[in-house]
């Protein structure tokens, strides 16, 4: 099939400083001021800070469900003012303020489901957390692949593979330290086929993104059915990482118990992220990564070495998006399940759009999805009459916005998914 | 023509043996082949009498041999008792029922496997396989459980509206497309998880298409008597009318992408967009129908879904098909015959699976060969190099002599 061209996974028709940020963040603003506000419940929410054992107890926040919709509202409307005034200045909205829009409707969103209820913040946001950290490390992987051009549908199975390797390692081994070192070289020799595939053999990346995810299902399905099931004592009971919670900021009101009483696949994500962060953008690493990734025939001729530079950043994002993988289960469960990342590579896929191949702005939109799951978990029990598979697709539809161009302008790595053939 | 004159002359016979050996048939047999020789040491490896053997290698070696070869005959032959012909069968019925269970499973196979392929024709990838197939299913379920029609019309109207609604899920990808550039595989993935969204509320919702007397997890009615796809073979067998359907479809791609305008503009599109627009192609245009196309196919799977079960449907009824559905356009090459042919293999994997986990080894087995399978298929020079094929050739000997065979009444 190497005869299918596929041309650049997110190559986007270039579109100037449009309106349609603004027009979308004002429809939105509109129905949460309206259906969240005017139309909301009146019944009280309990906004619960703190959990029981948490060192400075807050107590918790009564306030009608339709006020909070209604503030909410009004401020979803001045940023959504901010957003058209920027653009009428030909400037794009900064990132972080798109995703705070998102962060606040999702608020006003979970006081419009608690109405009459409690609603747990220090646990959904610790949950959104523990969540969100596969994702983003999967996103990270991704950033790194397609940073130098290397298109990298293969998240999926390297979080498969990650996440069965640190379970069964840890569990034969008796060592979750060793599973992890494990799961993320498995992840990352997964990520040198596909460099391999993709550097050297001009395979079109897509094509092996997706071989790589049917194999890795594949194999792992069927270790899983004829060993791991029969054997789970021995083999897939690793148990997980020890909470540990850091002293001090762990003290911090409502986000210290939620960010920092966590595992340690979680504080290397945080390590991970603003150090990708730094390296892509404030180093001579990064910048000729980029260069490879922008416009690979300029890197070449100032005698940056194309291929090898994608070889390795390939294959080192293969080690995180294991890491991430990693998070699946002796992060956060401990045993593996058959298909255990049951579509999340393709989810951070849509992260690394979201984050505009932007690492920071990545790790947010991966705690947005994050938050999505658990509220999808939280909303069926709070209140079952909620239509909770049209809460289960607002992410999906969100980033199927970004993706044709609504929210702003996507725009990827220029030589994404072209391979690059020294002439 | 003038391709044979401008090679330099070597033997005939042996540029056709090259041209054989370099062709993309003889790749896509040996990657089968090497495929199931990786699922045999999976077997091997997961033999407790290989394992047991193994640990007394040294001082006898046979008995971990033997162990290994009743493993891989053991597992084979179970496949192929489950899939072609079960020759432990009591009666004549049983024996035949595996070949007619590996048509059944092949059916959606090898339609969905059409719509793959012919986006792959127009170097567009569909991964979206899965939220067409629901898309479709769910008006189709729509039809046969919420209207009632006449005998045959009922039938007739519930697959029409199958396909149509692929083909529109479909659509809308090629739209997003042309129109804003978004590539295919993110909007493709998106809408999988939108449909699957979409279908679970209409299960689930009694005004909907909730099961009458449901309890509450997502289920529809089974489809009426009327809007059922009929059974071929009497109640003996389970084989339904959905293969039909996919049979007709291999003719019909085939005759759109061979034969017809249409398909030589998908083509033209495949191969160089930028030429195609320059020799006055719409390329948006074809886009978007080359995605209705696509669903369309898919939506034949969708009608075999939905329509060619007597129970209710659950929000998993597309199963792994849509992944499925890619590798068998990859390993049929994008092309009618091929993607009937790996339909039929992969339908087999499917059929055999009861038959191998009354042995004692796991069904998913087939996942690992079919995984293996497309991984040589998708990377040419590796399996050039286990083989050690030729490079494909520029010769035209054997394209030669089936034009001269098939031209021979014309007059020059």
């Amino acid at each position: 099939m190497s005869t299918v061209v596929t041309p650049g996974l997110f190559s986007q028709v270039d579109v100037s400083v449009s309106k349609k940020t603004p027009y979308l963040m004002a429809a939105f603003a509109v129905f949460v001021l309206v259906a969240f506000g005017f139309a909301g419940k009146t019944e009280i929410v309990a906004f619960q800070w703190s959990k029981e054992d948490d060192l400075i107890h807050l107590p918790d926040f009564l306030v009608a469900s339709n006020i909070v919709g209604l503030v909410l509202g009004v401020t979803l409307v001045a940023i959504a003012v901010v957003s058209f005034v920027l653009a009428q200045r030909k400037q794009v909205t900064p990132m972080w303020l798109t995703l705070t829009f998102g962060l606040l409707a999702v608020v006003a969103l979970l006081a419009w489901l608690a109405s009459g209820n409690t609603l747990p913040f220090a646990f959904i946001l610790g949950n959104a957390v523990v969540l969100a950290v596969p994702l983003a490390l999967g996103a990270m992987g991704g950033i790194m692949s397609e940073r130098v051009g290397v298109v990298n549908i293969a998240i999926e199975g390297q979080l498969l593979t990650g996440a069965f390797l640190a379970a069964v390692v840890g569990s034969l081994t008796d060592n979750l330290y060793l599973g992890l070192i494990v799961a993320m070289i498995g992840a990352a020799l997964l990520s040198m086929v596909l460099a391999v595939f993709a550097i050297q053999y001009l395979v079109d990346q897509i094509i092996v993104g997706v071989v790589l995810n049917v194999l890795v299902l594949g194999i792992t399905n069927f270790l899983y059915a004829q060993w791991l099931s029969s054997d789970g004592q021995n083999s897939n009971f690793p148990g997980t990482f020890p909470i540990i919670p850091i002293p001090g900021l762990s003290a911090i009101p409502i986000i210290g118990p939620a960010l920092f009483e966590a595992r340690i696949t979680t504080y290397l994500a945080y390590l991970i992220i603003p150090a990708l962060w730094f390296i892509l953008f404030k180093t001579r690493l990064g910048l000729r990564a980029r260069a490879v990734g922008e416009h690979p025939l300029a890197a070449d001729t100032v005698g940056i070495n194309v291929a090898r530079t994608r070889f390795w950043w390939v294959t080192i994002g293969g080690l995180v998006a294991g890491l991430g993988g990693a998070a699946l289960t002796i992060g956060a469960v401990g045993a593996f399940g058959r298909n255990m990342s049951g579509g999340q590579g393709f989810i951070a896929l849509a992260v690394v759009i979201l984050g505009r191949w932007h690492p920071l702005s990545a790790a947010a939109a991966a705690l947005l999805f994050g938050f999505s799951i658990v509220l999808r978990i939280w909303a069926n029990q709070v209140s079952p009459g909620i239509p909770t598979d049209f809460i289960t697709i607002v992410p999906y539809v969100v980033t199927l916005i970004a993706v044709v161009g609504f929210v702003g302008r996507v725009r990827a790595p220029a030589a994404d998914g072209q391979p690059y053939i020294k002439g | 023509m003038s391709g044979a004159a401008d090679t330099p002359v070597v033997g005939r016979g042996a540029a056709v043996m090259r041209e054989i050996m370099s062709g993309g048939s003889t790749r896509a047999i040996l990657s089968v082949v090497a495929g199931f020789i990786i699922g045999a040491i999976f077997m091997v490896f997961s033999s407790e009498e290989f394992l047991t053997a193994a640990q007394y290698l040294t001082s006898r070696p046979t008995d971990a041999l033997s162990a290994a070869w009743t493993a891989i005959a053991e597992g084979y032959s179970a496949l192929f008792r489950g899939s072609i012909y079960n020759y432990k069968a009591d009666d004549i019925v049983a024996a035949f029922r595996p070949m007619t269970e590996t048509l059944r499973f092949a059916g959606p196979l090898i339609a969905s496997g059409l719509g793959i392929a012919l986006a792959f024709r127009v170097g567009l990838f569909n991964i979206g396989a899965s939220g067409q197939l629901l898309f479709g299913a769910l008006w189709a379920t729509w039809i046969s459980t919420r209207v009632s029609l006449p005998w045959g019309v009922h039938l007739v109207v519930a697959m029409l509206v199958a396909i149509l609604g692929a083909a529109a899920y479909g659509a809308i990808v090629g739209f997003l497309k042309a129109r804003t550039g978004a590539h295919e595989v993110i909007v493709t993935i998106m809408l999988n998880y939108i449909a699957a969204g979409i279908l679970t509320f209409f299960f689930r919702t009694p005004e909907l298409l909730r099961e009458v007397d449901g309890g509450g997890t997502p289920k529809s009615d089974a489809p009426a008597a009327t809007a059922q796809l009929p059974l071929l073979l009497g109640p003996e067998f389970t084989l339904h009318a959905g293969f039909i359907l996919a049979i007709v479809g291999v003719f019909v791609y085939w005759w759109l992408m061979e034969r017809s305008t249409l398909g030589f503009r998908f083509r033209m599109v495949g191969h160089n967009a930028d030429a195609a627009r320059t020799a006055g192609i719409n390329v948006e245009r074809t886009f978007v129908l080359a995605m209705a196309a696509s669903g369309a196919f898919v939506g034949l799977a969708a009608a075999n879904q939905a329509l060619g079960v007597q129970a209710g449907l659950t929000p998993d009824m597309d199963g792994t098909i849509g992944f499925d559905a890619i590798t068998v356009a990859l390993l049929g090459s994008s092309t009618a015959p091929g993607v009937l042919l790996a339909g039929l293999l992969f339908g087999a994997f499917k059929a055999g699976a009861p038959q191998m986990q009354v042995i004692g080894l796991s069904p998913e087995i087939t996942g690992v060969v079919q995984g293996f399978i497309v991984l040589f298929i998708a990377a040419p020079p590796l399996v050039r190099a286990i083989f050690r094929l030729p490079p494909p050739q520029k010769t035209t000997v054997i394209a030669d002599w089936w034009q001269k065979l098939t031209t021979k009444g014309d007059a020059k």
